[in-house]
Formats: structure tokens, C-alpha cells, sequence
């Protein structure tokens, strides 16, 4: 780790000379990329993180040029929405990227999370970069609500309402803390211009802060790999990982292929599905907000409804606010849960793999009945993956332990694909 | 009210509706008698939330018809506020001469939006509101929504309008194009039977009160192509969208694929 430019090779000379002795160019690129050793036998959950920064990166780009033709304004947002998709040249492109950037920004961090605890990455020494990992998706969550109100649809009006008013049932600060949020007694001009204020400065310097963060304490700790093994006990005599290959070339060329392909699906999403059947966006934000006509069904956008779900589950609104609040606490808890002596999958026995199962299909199950409106069945079924989807965390430090783990191997076994 | 209206429509009609409108009505696939029929022995009702708009928005000439018929039909009351007549004819190949002639209305600017002169006042006293705007319904509704809702008219001395629709029950809108589909009657199954889906009234069949100027094929194709027409101005993108797109995706492929020979070369040497 860290950069010295004066061991390998000749000191540089000319411009770089000049910028090395000024900047640490070369140290930099040395320390994390040409010898930052990653282990080689990386599969394809490992894609997620890089395409995590590659949607971040678009939609940085594309909400710069958004925002250069988005009017905020309860009279204005909607109808300059509807000039972008028309009149702004390529302005359908540039709202589409955003739009499925938004939800291929969940998908990949959900898969990236997921791989996480396939694995056991978040375990020690990497709970920190969990924890900022955690941060990362609230904030992501803030940053994509936000931006979702923007249009001024009136899926948004009414999401944004439910949503806000989930604070409200804090007891005591509740009701306070609404009116706080909101600027106003109810979802108005006031709140639309302190949502576009926060999702376009605000949450986006949070985020570039918090991915820093994560990738600065990623290369300290260098990355976990799918047999959980730490590759720095093996040094060969230059002191650098036996089982680790550089990260560049190898994994910048190996994420280019993975680019390519979230690219051409992606791309697939964006110029023929962009609506994706009405899941990314949704049929009743085509109309313009309004306070007078409630959508036939509110329902959050769906990379939300896991969480949703959960709430309607619980039959008091107040309790359900906290079962959603408490289920995201869980996650951030992970590490510390999580008692296994193992970390990956790989070696771990029949409890964790069938626990695991059991979360991953109540996940699913509760991302779609958040969905859908509720029914009986749907709130029994909620209830029952509700069940499921706490039980996972609270009773993981007991059966983490009884588990029978696997004899783990010292050196990686797989080769690389 | 309504046949003021509906008579003010076919004045109207008659000055545009030759060129564009007339010859592609040959085409018609769907039979709505058809879709009365039951199935295996259930009792027989019509599934019109099952009717599918099945329009083609790469199929030019019906986009050029469907754009005819709303000029005709729709434009006098319904805006199109997003969509310039400009823009509308080139995305859809109209020489800038037939859009003068056949779809402009008196005293606007190609490059206008599409805008009604219809008076607040006067739609709130014939309608009791004004038209609204049509320009995102079928992305906010559906394409099949608004096909429907074109076909289902049905008479009801009860309103106000002697009209209503299985689509938008209680429509303030008059059926103005039954000059053109006929006048129908629904027989409704008797009380407490259950519909396809969608819980609501069964409609057992229709009945023909007047036979319209079109066959029911004709209409058929003239509701399918102004619905065309209005998926078009809903998304008028999403021409250039596809069209763009497969080169993308191929490009894409490419890219890819070299990518992966790229990897596989450097990966050699990783034992």
C-alpha cells in the first residue's frame, strides 16, 4: 500500500518530473491500481462496485444537464420535464439515462450487497467500509426520493407525501419535524425547491464524500474475495501478495467487459423499455401533480417497497414506521451479528445457507407485495416475510455459532473464471 | 347539447377528412361481434377491458390517418400543448403544403403548439369542464385505455349527455363519434354478476340503435389509428428512440466483445 515512486525504476524526468515532485501522480496510480493487489479470483459478483461508480459517474453527468433545463417551481417543473423529452435536443436521452440510472443504481448496489454477505466482506477487519457502504445507500435512498419529486407528477405529490409523513410519527418531534421538512403544511412549491436544493448540491457532495471514504478504506483493508481467505498471509519475498494480481491491468480490463455488458442491458432498458412496463416510471406521474386526485394505488418507486412492505405489514402506522426504520438498523448491524469464525459462503454450513435463502426470497417477496395493493392474503404474506426478514438478523449471533463451518483453506482454491 | 356538437364535428370534418382519411380504411382485422361471444359454456359478456389498442407506432400512414382523425375530431376541444405542428408533421412525414391545407386550423403557426380556442365558459356550461389536455393520456392511462374508452360508448337517457362509457363511467365527454360508429345500447347482465375482472357492470352485448357511417371494421381502424396518433404525441421520441437504439445496442455487442478478447489476453499470464 501507499506509493514510492524512487523504489521501482528510474525517477522521471520532464513534465512529469516536474508534476511527480509537485503532486504525487505516480504514487497515487502505483498505490492503488498498477500495485494495489487484489486477489485473482474475483467472479461475477465482483462487477457491482465498479458499475456502482460508472452509474454514479452518469448520473452525475447527465443531472448536470438536466438541471440546465428543469425549471423548479410548482407551475414550471412539470411542463420543462415535458420540454426535455421534446424540444431539448437529445433531452429524452439525457432524462432516460437518469430515470433507469436511477433504478440500475439499486439493482448494482443491491447485487453488491448481496455479495457482501455471500461472503462475508463485511466482516472484520472491513466493518467500516460496511458501515460507509451503509451510509452510502441511505444516502442514496434520501438522494433518489428526492429526485423522484422533481417531475412533479403526481405519483411523486402523493409518494412524497406518505414518505414525509412517515416522520410524523416520531413521537412528540413528529408533527414539527414535517412541517420542518416540508416548508409548508403540506407537499408544495417550498418543498419542491428544498428537494431539488438537496438532491442537486447537497446529497451528491455527501455521496462523493462517503465513496471516497469506502474506496480509501477498501484499499486499506484490501478486498475480501469469494473463499473469504485474506491473500496479504501469503507474501512472496517483494512482500506482495502471492494469490494478489495487480489491480491494473487485470481487473480494469476484466470491469471494461462487465461495463460493456450493464451497458448493453442498460442501453437495451433505455431505448426500448424505458418506462420498464410502468415499474421505473410509473403511469400516474405523466400527470402533473395535484392535491385534489389521489393516484388509484400509491405505491414508492420499487427499489423502495422491500421497506414499504414491511410497514404496511405492521397493523399500527407508528409501529410500522419503526419495524421499517429498525429493518434498515439491521442491516447496518450486520457485522456485528454475524458471529461466524468463517466468512464465506463457501465454508459455512446449512444454517446460514438455508437463513440466507430464507432472507434473499423474503426480500423479493416483500419488494413485490410492496407493489401491489394490499389484499389479505398479500398483508398475511407480508407479514409472514416480515417475520422472516427480522428473524434473519435477531437470531443471527445464535445461529451464526452453532453453525458447522468448513475447515478454511489458507491459500484461494478457484482459479479465475 | 351533444348533437350541436357532434354536428359542428361533422361540418367540420367533411373540409379535411378526404385526402389522408379514406383509403386505408379497408384494412380491418377486428370484428367487435366477435368479442361478444363466451367461452365454453360461461355465460357470454363483452371483455372490453380485455380490447388491446394493437397499435404500430413505426407504421407511418397510420400515424399520417390518425393525426387526420384528431385534427377532425379531437383538436377542436382537446389540445395537444406539448406537441408542435411543425414537429408533428416532420416526425411523420406530412409535406409542409397538406399540413397547411389539411391539419392546420385557421389562423395558426406551424410552429404553434397545439392549442384549442375553446372557450372556459362554454366548456364548463356544455361539459361542466374543460376538455383536458390529451397530450400524456396515453402514457398516463395506456394506449388500450383510450382505445377503449373510444369504443365503449353506450346510450344512457340518464346523463346529461344521453351518453356514457364502460371506460369512464360518467364521462363528461358526448359520444361525438357515434356519427361515425353507430349508436349502441348495452344490455347489462343482472345484478350481482361478477365481470371478467375489474368488478365492473357486465355487459352481457350490444345492440345497434343506429348504425354509423363506418362499418364496425372501419371504426375499428379509425379508433386504432388516432390512438396511434396519441401514443405518438404522448412520446414523439420515441421514433428517433428505437430507431437510434439498435445501433447502440450493436455497437454495444461490439464493444463488448472486445472487451472480452481484450480480458482474456491480459489474463493469461494470471495462473
Amino acid at each position: 500500500m501507499g506509493g514510492h515512486s524512487s523504489e521501482s525504476g528510474p525517477a522521471r524526468t520532464g513534465f512529469m518530473g516536474w508534476l511527480n515532485k509537485r503532486l504525487p501522480v505516480d504514487a497515487f496510480v502505483k498505490g492503488s491500481m498498477t500495485e494495489y493487489y487484489a486477489p485473482k479470483n474475483f467472479n461475477i459478483w465482483y462487477f457491482f462496485g465498479s458499475l456502482a461508480l460508472l452509474v454514479l459517474v452518469m448520473q452525475l453527468i447527465t443531472g448536470v444537464f438536466l438541471t440546465m433545463h428543469y425549471k423548479v417551481g410548482e407551475a414550471t417543473a412539470f411542463d420543462s420535464v415535458e420540454y426535455i423529452m421534446r424540444e431539448v435536443p437529445y433531452g429524452w436521452l439525457l432524462r432516460y439515462l437518469h430515470s433507469t440510472g436511477a433504478s440500475a443504481f439499486f439493482i448494482v448496489v443491491y447485487l453488491h450487497m448481496f455479495r457482501a454477505m455471500l461472503y462475508g466482506s463485511y466482516k472484520a477487519p472491513r466493518e467500516l467500509l460496511w458501515l460507509f457502504g451503509m451510509v452510502i445507500y441511505l444516502a442514496l435512498m434520501a438522494e433518489a426520493f428526492m429526485g423522484y419529486v422533481l417531475p412533479w407528477g403526481n405519483m411523486s405529490f402523493w409518494g412524497a407525501q406518505v414518505i414525509v409523513n412517515l416522520f410524523g410519527t416520531i413521537p412528540v418531534i413528529g408533527p414539527g419535524l414535517v412541517e420542518w421538512i416540508r416548508g409548508d403544511y403540506g407537499i408544495a412549491d417550498a418543498t419542491l425547491n428544498r428537494f431539488f436544493s438537496l438532491h442537486v448540491v447537497a446529497v451528491p457532495l455527501v455521496l462523493l464524500l462517503l465513496v471516497a471514504l469506502h474506496l480509501v478504506s477498501l484499499h486499506e483493508t484490501g478486498s475480501n474475495n469469494p473463499d473469504g481467505v485474506e491473500i496479504k498471509d501469503n507474501k512472496d519475498a517483494k512482500g506482495n501478495p502471492v494469490d494478489g494480481i495487480a489491480f491494473h491491468p487485470y481487473y480494469t480490463v476484466k470491469d471494461v467487459f462487465g461495463v460493456g455488458v450493464f451497458l448493453t442491458l442498460f442501453c437495451i432498458v433505455v431505448f426500448f423499455m424505458p418506462t420498464f412496463g410502468g415499474i421505473f416510471l410509473e403511469k400516474p406521474n405523466f400527470e402533473v401533480a395535484n392535491a385534489m386526485s389521489t393516484p388509484d394505488h400509491i405505491a414508492p418507486v420499487w427499489y423502495f417497497t422491500p421497506f414499504y412492505a414491511i410497514l404496511r405489514a405492521v397493523p399500527d402506522q407508528q409501529l410500522g414506521a419503526l419495524a421499517m426504520a429498525l429493518s434498515l438498523v439491521c442491516l447496518v448491524l450486520l457485522p456485528w451479528l454475524d458471529r461466524s469464525p468463517v466468512r464465506s459462503i463457501r465454508y459455512r454450513g446449512w444454517m446460514w445457507k438455508t437463513a440466507l435463502t430464507l432472507f434473499v426470497i423474503s426480500f423479493v417477496m416483500l419488494g413485490y407485495l410492496g407493489l401491489m395493493p394490499p389484499s389479505p392474503l398479500y398483508t398475511t404474506l407480508a407479514r409472514i416475510c416480515s417475520v422472516v426478514y427480522f428473524a434473519f438478523f435477531v437470531l443471527m449471533p445464535i445461529y451464526t455459532r452453532l453453525d458447522p463451518v468448513k475447515p478454511v483453506p489458507t491459500r484461494l482454491t478457484s482459479d479465475h473464471e | 347539447m351533444s348533437t350541436r356538437i357532434t354536428r359542428r364535428r361533422s361540418g367540420f370534418s367533411v373540409r379535411l377528412l378526404a385526402p389522408l382519411l379514406l383509403a386505408p380504411m379497408m384494412l380491418a382485422p377486428v370484428a367487435m361481434a366477435a368479442e361478444a361471444e363466451g367461452h365454453g359454456g360461461e355465460p357470454a359478456h363483452v371483455n372490453w377491458q380485455d380490447w388491446k389498442a394493437n397499435n404500430q407506432i413505426s407504421d407511418q400512414a397510420s400515424l399520417q390517418r390518425g393525426a387526420a382523425n384528431f385534427a377532425n375530431y379531437c383538436a377542436s376541444c382537446h389540445s395537444l400543448k406539448y406537441l408542435r405542428y411543425e414537429r408533428m408533421a416532420k416526425d411523420l412525414g406530412i409535406p409542409d403544403d397538406l399540413l397547411r391545407k389539411n391539419l392546420l386550423p385557421d389562423g395558426a403557426k406551424p410552429t404553434d403548439y397545439m392549442m384549442v380556442n375553446f372557450p372556459k365558459a362554454d366548456a364548463e356550461a356544455w361539459f361542466g369542464k374543460m376538455p383536458p389536455d390529451l397530450s400524456l393520456i396515453t402514457r398516463s392511462k395506456g394506449s388500450d385505455y383510450v382505445y377503449q374508452f373510444l369504443k365503449s360508448f353506450y346510450v344512457d337517457e340518464s346523463t346529461a349527455t344521453k351518453s356514457n362509457n364502460l371506460a369512464l363511467p360518467g364521462a363528461a365527454m358526448p359520444a361525438v363519434l357515434s356519427e361515425l360508429e353507430g349508436v349502441k345500447r348495452a344490455v347489462f347482465a343482472e345484478q350481482g354478476a361478477v365481470g371478467g375482472h375489474g368488478g365492473g357492470p357486465v355487459v352481457e352485448r350490444f345492440e345497434e340503435v343506429a348504425a354509423g357511417s363506418l362499418s364496425p371494421e372501419k371504426y375499428d381502424a379509425f379508433v386504432r389509428d388516432t390512438v396511434n396518433y396519441m401514443s405518438y404525441a404522448g412520446e414523439p421520441s420515441q421514433l428517433q428512440r428505437s430507431a437510434l437504439g439498435i445501433w447502440v445496442v450493436l455497437f454495444l455487442l461490439v464493444f463488448t466483445g472486445f472487451a472480452w478478447l481484450l480480458k482474456r489476453e491480459y489474463w493469461r499470464d494470471v495462473h
